[in-house]
């Protein structure tokens, strides 16, 4: 056997088991979280002010994004992989999930599990219907009322002046924090890192960290829907 | 006490199966779980009806034999206590009690209660052999082990093997089982030259069983009766990535495998 074949082997052997696939969602988690944290503190200049130029910080920042079209399609390629494979080792530990367990119970006790825990099947894919909608929404404008390539500032205040569109932007984060809530925590636990003294500090790190994340991103709907950011 | 129970009553693998109602009155609260139900069955043999059938052995919590779903919750509400140890006491009169088996694709219902557990077996047996020397008594702490890791490695090895680890999680893993298995081993200097494969074989044979896979939701940790701690899947997690990522064949014949 030739030793690209063996080594393909052993991928396909490591993934093969379900620690494999949560090694998958680990590390393609890690990348998701990067770019959610970096998506929000970029996203935060929307509240900076016009500059001397007569530019909004976003627009300047919008622009410097895409300074480069390789970096960018590469930037977006990594984060496209990501998601799908995120999304496809979820599905086959779902399924094996679902295979494993043919009787379910009459009586059930969710005990000392988070409810983040439990919801992550539920809270993935609706956070993964919202990146679709986000897409159409601020990055090719199909569902927008009024797109303009690069006027970030104007298209943010248009588009978060349709209520409806706010408002699922709002519950998307809010899910997103719950995905979050367990996520940033559960990788490092599939990745092999649990020790009693850094654990607990890990899940109230993480837990703080949703939190942020949501809280961050929901700022700006709001500050639209109530006139702040205009 | 007067105690309600609806028991899963399935004559066969093979029959459908159906929860039953039982009323029992004059029950003591210092009748063990498993006293209680030897004086259901005691009843319904003396009305010519088929005893609930139930796995026990020891009664003492430490054979691992016992063990079904007491509303929802493995082992029942006490936390740290097989069933055959919880008591009476647990419970108030009038509770309304539902006793379901462990539910499982790898844990096939023999007959009421009862369940087949030996995919447990096969998990462990994939591990293989230790290589430890087999002759005379070897001289007492001639291989010194960390205090630490020795406590680690009895804590993993104090797993009884019940079940109610993948009973209780939602996607009927065996990470906890097989992570106490795989720890208890894997942490001594006795374990070390096959522990990566150790792990890897272990951790495959679970899911050649149709165990699901671990999301880390933490429900096995909540209801071990021997609190075995989900550190212990933690290391396996890391083991089992070692072993598949820097796994190679023996060089020919030879060894002892």
């Amino acid at each position: 056997m030739s030793a690209t074949a063996s080594s393909l082997a052993r991928v396909s052997r490591f993934y093969e088991a379900p620690i494999g696939k949560k090694v998958v969602m680990a590390v393609t988690g890690l990348v998701l979280v990067g770019f959610v944290l970096g998506h929000m503190a970029g996203n935060l200049q929307i509240f900076l002010p016009v500059g001397e130029d007569g530019v909004y910080a976003i627009d300047r920042y919008g622009a410097l994004l895409h300074a480069s079209e390789e970096l960018l399609w590469g930037a977006r390629l990594v984060l496209l992989g990501s998601v799908g494979l995120h999304i496809w080792s979820a599905i086959q530990l779902a399924s094996a999930a679902n295979a494993a367990r043919p009787v379910r119970y009459v009586r059930h006790s969710n005990l000392n599990s988070s409810y983040a825990s439990r919801t992550m099947y539920w809270s993935g894919p609706i956070v993964g219907l919202f990146i679709v909608y986000h897409l159409l929404h601020f990055t090719t404008g199909t569902v927008h009322p009024d797109y303009k390539h690069l006027s970030v500032h104007d298209n943010v205040v248009k588009g978060f002046a349709v209520w409806y569109a706010s408002a699922f932007y709002i519950v998307a984060m809010s899910l997103l924090c719950l995905h979050l809530y367990h996520g940033v925590w559960s990788m490092f636990q599939s990745l092999g890192f649990n020790h009693p003294r850094y654990t607990p500090r890990l899940q109230f790190g993480a837990k703080a960290f949703a939190f942020l994340i949501a809280a961050g991103n929901i700022s700006i709907p709001l500050a639209v829907l109530t006139g702040l950011v205009k | 006490m007067k105690i309600t129970l609806n028991v899963w009553r399935q004559a066969s693998p093979v029959d459908a199966g159906r929860m039953v109602k039982y009323e029992l009155d004059n029950v003591s609260e210092h009748m063990s779980f498993l006293e209680m139900l030897d004086v259901l069955n005691e009843q319904l043999i003396g009305k010519g009806e088929l005893p609930v059938s139930f796995d026990h052995d020891c009664r003492e919590g430490i054979c691992g034999s016992c063990g079904f779903v007491i509303n929802g919750v493995p082992h029942g509400p006490r936390r740290g206590t097989t069933v055959c140890q919880l008591h009476m006491r647990e419970f108030k009169s009038g509770d309304e009690l539902f006793l379901e088996p462990w539910r499982a694709a790898a844990f096939p219902v023999v007959k009421d209660l009862v369940v087949n557990r030996s995919a447990f077996d096969r998990i462990i047996q994939s591990g293989g052999f230790v290589s430890i020397p087999t002759g005379s008594a070897p001289d007492g702490n001639a291989i010194p082990v960390p205090k630490k890791d020795s406590d680690r490695a009895m804590s993993a090895a104090t797993c009884i093997g019940c079940g109610a680890c993948v009973a209780a999680c939602p996607n009927a893993s065996a990470s906890l089982f097989t992570s106490a298995k795989v720890s208890h081993l894997g942490l001594l200097p006795q374990g070390q030259p096959e522990r990566y494969d150790r792990a890897v074989k272990m951790v495959n044979q679970a899911k050649e069983e149709g165990f699901g896979g671990c999301t880390n939701i933490g429900l096995c940790e909540a209801v071990c009766p021997k609190n075995i701690s989900l550190e212990n899947i933690a290391r396996m997690n890391r083991d089992f990535t070692v072993g598949a990522w820097t796994y190679r064949e023996a060089a020919g014949e030879g060894g002892a495998a």
